[in-house]
């Protein structure tokens, strides 16, 4: 896993292909993102990039973070994160990454923190049955049977209702129909996690073709 | 929303004709069969147009040989490559769904000038 940036989901639509079929899209406002810092083996044990996304103000930022941003002779940025790159090298501090380091055509894996939906039922949460609705029915939303009377306790790892969401998904192999660096557009195939406006996490698929 | 709007206007439609429901049209769908395009009109009434921007559909209702067909088209279709409006109907609502019980004179429109 080579490439990377980062992006702030703007919202879904629609488009055409050339065929005049539509395919729903996910638009990211993918960077202009910067390295920040670049970690190898020698000195960090592992290898891997830092980007930043997004101008911060200077009054926002603390002392030791504002030296980090010193050290890469940068201006402070609001979100770093950190990606797994399998030789460093091609990287150094303050390079500038945009959306054409994919082109359409490729696919990527797309991280994100989910909605919170709260605490969920079963049938929300795990997509459990339920019971019926009618014919007498007095059980309709719960989720069945807890384990046999004989365990006299319920088995660890019970699916069980309980806070859904906030958590972050990782949506792999979704198509890049579109790689604007010029108007920072990255359009994919698809839904991503998140609400409009959150940060995103783009990375080149894990997953071969 | 401004990158919304930049990718959506892309597959926005120039001069498309203003058509509401109550009108009748002719759709030219663009139809490819193996490797050759031809052009097929769809001619009726328009019962509904739903959805707003590049995601706008319309329904279009007519009768062939007793039997109702309607076909949703979105409105900025690439393979729509022309809409003629017919005739310009006066309707009371925008949802002509009532026309599908009727048939013969009850499911006439007056005409609108």
């Amino acid at each position: 896993m080579n490439k990377a940036i980062l992006a702030r989901k703007v919202g879904m639509t629609q488009i055409y292909n050339e065929q005049g079929r539509v395919i729903p899209v996910t638009v990211l406002e993918a960077g202009p993102c910067l390295v920040v810092q670049v970690k190898n083996k020698d000195n960090d044990g592992y290898s891997s990039i830092q980007l930043g996304f997004i101008n911060k103000k200077e009054q926002r930022v603390n002392r030791p973070l504002k030296g980090h941003f010193v050290r890469a002779k940068l201006k402070p940025l609001r979100y770093l994160r950190e990606f797994r790159v399998d030789d460093p090298n091609g990287y150094k501090p303050g390079q500038e990454i945009k959306a054409d380091c994919f082109s359409a055509g490729d696919y990527v894996d797309v991280s994100a923190v989910a909605r919170g939906k709260g605490f969920a039922g079963s049938i929300k949460k795990m997509g459990f049955s339920g019971g019926p609705k009618t014919h007498g029915s007095h059980y309709h939303r719960g989720p069945g049977s807890l384990g046999s009377v004989d365990a006299a306790r319920v088995f660890k790892g019970r699916r069980l209702p309980g806070r859904m969401g906030g958590w972050r998904r990782t949506i792999q192999r979704l198509y890049v129909v579109e790689a604007d660096a010029e108007k920072n557009i990255l359009l994919v195939r698809g839904n991503v996690p998140g609400p409009r406006g959150g940060l995103v996490e783009v990375k080149e698929t894990v997953k071969s073709k | 929303m401004d990158l919304m709007k930049e990718v959506e206007k892309r597959n926005w439609k120039e001069g498309l004709p203003q058509f509401s429901p109550g009108d009748t049209v002719k759709v030219h769908v663009k139809i490819v069969e193996g490797t050759r395009e031809r052009t097929q009109i769809f001619e009726g009434v328009v019962i509904g147009r739903q959805g707003s921007e590049t995601r706008e559909t319309f329904t279009v209702r007519r009768v062939t040989f007793g039997i109702g067909v309607e076909r949703i088209f979105p409105v900025h279709s690439p393979s729509i490559s022309k809409i003629e409006v017919i005739k310009k109907g006066r309707v009371r609502r925008a949802k002509l769904y009532y026309l599908r019980k009727r048939t013969g004179k009850a499911a006439r429109i007056k005409e609108r000038r």
